[in-house]
């Protein structure tokens, strides 16, 4: 069996590595919300762990909504990225600050 | 070596790789392969830890659906790589700053904090039976069943938002206009004309 801490382990690596990328990628929307994604997928990672290691399906069952919530986010996300392009031409970070209603 | 032991660092690897290669590779469209194929080791790391109905959840609804929802709009668009890689260098260092202390600190965190025998990861967790699936669909619909309805309204609440969003108004469809609607008067919309016959 692999020790609990190897599985953590390699999702704090995972969640510092979408971390790293949000960061590197201040210009481009997409990559930051594939970041985004690699992030939930690490902090649903520590949920299945922790549920495991304590024995409860809860953590489970929250990995469930966090996988619901995180589509309708990503379904959302894309429309916005859409229509921005649609008006501005580009998807570059610095236009967002230009959205007026 | 336990086959589960070189099965587990393989793909740990590969998901750790792809991922970085999500976050460094030029073209979007490479990044967003790469995300499916992390998803994938990470479906394969789900199912060493007994989460079977998630993994297959996360290939068919995020490798399916949400990933290729990715790649269309990738696709779709047409990125400046160039202008879009802009200050890629410049923070090159901050981000491998910020990847080093975070890694470390949480590594050194877990490493020390959780003992490291093999006794930890529990093999299954039996609520009404040894099937995952049927564990979870029970929870699901008695404990957890006003989050699962609410879960639901969040998903419409997506696919309402997402259409109004990117819904363009063509010359051809018929609108109602609700102010034209609202200011009409009587005087346009009804007309008294007189019954002569019955007035004989």
């Amino acid at each position: 069996m692999i020790p609990m801490s190897h599985y953590l382990i390699v999702s704090s690596i995972l969640f510092s590595i979408s971390l790293a990328g949000i960061f590197l990628n201040r210009k481009n929307i997409i990559i930051m919300l594939m970041s985004l994604e690699l992030m939930f997928l690490s902090i649903n990672f520590n949920f299945i762990i922790f549920g495991n290691y304590l024995n409860d399906l809860t953590g489970q069952i929250f990995v469930f909504f966090i996988l619901t919530v995180v589509a309708a986010e990503s379904a959302i996300g894309l429309a916005i990225i859409v229509v921005l392009y649609r008006n501005r031409q580009s998807i570059n970070v610095q236009d967002i600050a230009r959205l007026k209603g | 070596m336990n086959v589960e032991i070189i099965i587990f660092y393989i793909f740990s690897l590969l998901l750790l790789s792809s991922s970085i290669a999500v976050v460094t590779v030029n073209n979007p469209v490479k990044s967003a392969i790469s995300l499916v194929f992390s998803f994938f080791c990470s479906a394969i790391l789900w199912l060493l830890l007994n989460a079977e109905f998630l993994s297959i959840i996360l290939i068919l609804v995020y490798v399916g659906a949400v990933m290729v929802l990715f790649l269309f709009v990738v696709m779709m668009l047409d990125i400046n790589i160039s202008q879009a890689k802009e200050g890629f260098v410049k923070y090159f260092s901050i981000g491998i700053f910020v990847f080093a202390t975070i890694a470390g600190l949480l590594s050194y965190f877990f490493y020390n904090q959780f003992d490291n025998s093999s006794k930890n990861i529990i093999t299954s967790i039996d609520l009404i039976g040894t099937d995952n699936t049927k564990n979870l669909g029970y929870l699901l619909y008695t404990e957890y069943l006003l989050a699962f309805e609410i879960a639901a309204i969040i998903l419409l609440l997506g696919i309402i938002s997402a259409i109004t969003l990117t819904l363009r108004k063509s010359a051809t469809n018929k609108y109602q206009n609700p102010s034209q609607q609202v200011n009409v008067s009587k005087s346009e919309r009804l007309r008294i004309i007189k019954d002569e016959d019955r007035e004989k």
